[in-house]
């Protein structure tokens, strides 16, 4: 079902929503980057169309929703243990068809990765509905298309909205809020765009000629010039999804205490340490190449499609300019010519 | 010839070795500058001086080699630099044709300030345009420079007044991944204030210095960008006698606090300067009247924001010139 609304009505229509949900956006925070002066664009909470910013990428995804960087798993005090309380939220969540297509890549790690699902991510994700922005021309640094995540079927979207001049046309696919569409605006034909090509095109590597020979690439050396470990490109990814599980006790009663777990990255140092202090990757190349992979190709052999949706947030935010769409076509021409 | 040289130099003209041959001074308030006036200092430059420039330390201009028949001329000729880079920012000049009113108070100046680095805690170009507007025209011997942190590039620790960038960083547990960058580089680089401790980060707010670069390292955004402070260093100054490094006068002063202190200098001059030297420079008035005096004088009427410290004694030893080595 399609509908048209003005600026008016379709604030009417968040105020509505805002009862039931809490509604979550891009925003822009006037000043609040890392460097001063920079405004920070980032996930929060809104209540009016115009609080959303719709003109810039966001720095850091939606993914923080839903797998909070650090979340409380249960409580402990003399020995009794109780699971961290659920919340009785409910959320909307505006974002891009790719952001929207990272959300099924975080279902496949945490609900379909080995016999149980984690508890803790399914409590959250079943409260969430997603509000996909319709994205037509995308940013510099995207390559959705090539990633094959430029598009959402209807069934992975609560609504779909077009933002436009006046106001806000948009479908609806969802029996719980159809009513409160009807009551605001008037009825169209609506049919969701995408976008079709982006800047930055992306030649994904044949995976049976992938082989451990390209391991020891130099391609990979050079990289261990160029990163520093930062991690920004794991924090500011959608798709991103290892954590580590820690353990605090209380400085004030050492017998109660929490344990929590909190998000870990491939390239920041500890992340592969083990009993003696020994550690996997040492080299920071070795930490992109093991990125890489994971990204478009140890998890398209488990499951049917590439983690990395082409967001192209991790080329935004490294500072040491490491692209990392650049390094798969790196990758791709050195398979093709030969290892 | 005959000229009143006093009059000349207040015009930011100098008395230069060459008989007859003066050079004007151009000042570039906060070290920033729009870069069309290069042409017409260029054209100055070939028309009345000797096709060369200077480019001071205090990031002005000198132009050399002008014959002091033009000073009048090159005064007319300089009218679109006093009306664009002074008038424009508010500072009272009451015909841009006259030349510069004052040369006394120097050129404020400043590092590039966040328009360009990433240290930056601020547009210091706007807060050196901002003071120059209070205190300039002054004939007053007074030397300012704006860090925007607290590397302070500008070297303000070898001016009167050093006004260097603080930030205050706010940490938010619930976006931090515990990597450390932040209490590593701080411990490297800056003052070991932070250090982590029961899967959190804690802040030695006695150690903190404000840079910001714990808020720079996060990849999270952990650290948030919190209240603009300055920490103000005072008299440092080089010269014959007793050249020193500038000392700590305030630290997480709010910028009214600022240019409420900057602004109170002039009057604090004029009860104590000793008329009898040519320029007495505000470091020597200083030490004649002791800091306690000074403090008292210059935070009169000044209200302090709540996270201001301020020095209880400053030392500034430096050294004696006169001193065997
Ligand atoms: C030199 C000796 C050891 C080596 C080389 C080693 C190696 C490893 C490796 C490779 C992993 C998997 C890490 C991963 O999946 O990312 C692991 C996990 C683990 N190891 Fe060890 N280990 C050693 C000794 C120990 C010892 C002595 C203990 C217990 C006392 C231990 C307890 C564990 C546990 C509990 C895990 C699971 C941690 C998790 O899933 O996060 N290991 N170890
Ligand atoms: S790897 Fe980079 S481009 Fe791919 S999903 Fe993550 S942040 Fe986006
Ligand atoms: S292994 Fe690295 S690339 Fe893969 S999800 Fe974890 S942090 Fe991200
Ligand atoms: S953002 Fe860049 S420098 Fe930082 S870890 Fe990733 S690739 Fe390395
Ligand atoms: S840099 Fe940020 S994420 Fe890392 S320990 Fe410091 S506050 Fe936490
Ligand atoms: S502001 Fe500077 S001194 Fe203070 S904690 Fe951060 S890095 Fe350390």
């Amino acid at each position: 079902m399609g509908f048209n609304f003005s600026k008016n009505e379709f604030n009417q229509l968040l105020e509505s929503l805002d009862q039931e949900y809490q509604i979550y956006a891009p925003v822009r925070k006037k000043k609040k980057d890392s460097f001063s002066a920079n405004d920070l664009i980032t996930y929060d909470l809104v209540k009016s169309l115009e609080e959303i910013e719709l003109t810039a990428k966001s720095k850091y995804s939606a993914k923080e929703i839903v797998f909070p960087i650090r979340e409380t798993l249960f409580h402990f005090v003399e020995g009794e243990q109780f699971m961290a309380s659920d919340t009785d939220d409910k959320y909307i969540i505006f974002l891009r068809p790719c952001d929207r297509n990272a959300f099924k890549r975080l279902d496949k790690i945490f609900l379909e990765n080995g016999p149980e699902e984690d508890i803790y991510y399914k409590r959250l994700r079943e409260k969430v509905k997603f509000f996909v922005i319709e994205c037509t021309t995308g940013f510099d640094s995207c390559f959705c298309v090539s990633m094959d995540s430029n598009t959402v079927e209807s069934r992975d979207y609560s609504a779909f909205l077009r933002f436009e001049e006046d106001g806000v046309s948009c479908e609806v696919n969802d029996q719980d809020l159809a009513a409160e569409f009807e009551a605001q605006a008037k009825e169209i034909d609506f049919e969701p765009e995408f976008i079709r090509k982006n800047k930055i095109e992306v030649n994904l590597p044949d995976r049976d000629k992938l082989t451990n020979e390209v391991f020891e690439h130099q391609l990979w050396t050079e990289y261990s010039q160029r990163c520093i470990a930062c991690g920004r490109c794991n924090t500011s990814c959608p798709t991103c999804s290892c954590f580590t599980v820690k353990d605090v006790l209380y400085d004030e009663n050492k017998k109660s205490g929490e344990r929590f777990r909190r998000w870990a990255g491939c390239h920041i140092d500890g992340f592969t340490e083990m009993a003696g202090g020994h550690n996997f990757r040492e080299e920071y190349g070795d930490r992109m190449r093991y990125k890489t992979m994971h990204k478009i190709y140890d998890f398209g052999e488990r499951f049917d499609f590439d983690m990395c949706v082409g967001c192209g947030r991790c080329d935004d935010v490294c500072p040491e300019y490491i692209s990392f769409s650049k390094c798969i076509n790196k990758l791709s021409t050195i398979i093709e010519e030969g290892v | 010839m005959s000229f009143n040289t006093k009059k000349i130099k207040k015009n930011a003209f100098r008395i230069t070795k060459d008989r007859e041959v003066t050079a004007l001074r151009i000042r570039v308030p906060g070290g920033h500058i729009d870069a069309h006036y290069l042409s017409l200092i260029k054209e100055i430059a070939d028309e009345h001086g000797d096709g060369t420039l200077h480019i001071t330390t205090r990031q002005g201009f000198e132009v050399p080699g002008i014959s002091f028949a033009d000073f009048e001329e090159v005064n007319e000729k300089i009218a679109p630099i006093l009306e664009g880079m002074e008038k424009e920012i508010g500072v009272e000049i009451v015909d841009p044709g006259d030349g510069y009113p004052a040369a006394g108070t120097r050129n404020v100046s400043a590092c590039i300030g966040n328009r360009v680095c990433r240290y930056s805690n601020y547009d210091t170009t706007e807060l050196a345009q901002e003071i120059e507007k209070n205190i300039f025209p002054n004939d007053y011997h007074v030397k300012i420079a704006l860090s925007g942190c607290p590397n302070d590039c500008i070297k303000g620790h070898l001016q009167d007044f050093g006004i260097l960038g603080m930030i205050e960083p706010i940490y938010h547990q619930e976006r931090c991944i515990g990597c450390e960058a932040c209490v590593d580089n701080c411990k490297k680089r800056v003052t070991s204030a932070l250090s982590f401790e029961q899967e959190r980060v804690v802040r030695d707010e006695q150690r903190c210095i404000g840079c910001g670069e714990c808020i720079l390292q996060c990849p999270t955004n952990a650290w948030e960008r919190g209240g603009q402070f300055f920490k103000v260093v005072i008299m440092g100054r080089t010269g014959k006698k007793n050249p020193r490094l500038a000392k700590p006068f305030l630290k997480w002063a709010s910028r009214d606090v600022v240019i409420s202190i900057v602004n109170n200098v002039y009057d604090y001059i004029e009860r104590h300067i000793d008329t009898s030297l040519a320029k007495e420079h505000i470091g020597y008035i200083v030490d004649r009247t002791g800091y306690p005096q000074f403090k008292e004088e210059i935070l009169k009427g000044v209200e302090l924001n709540s996270e201001c410290e301020i020095a209880d004694k400053i030392n500034w030893n430096g050294y004696q010139t006169g001193e065997k080595i």
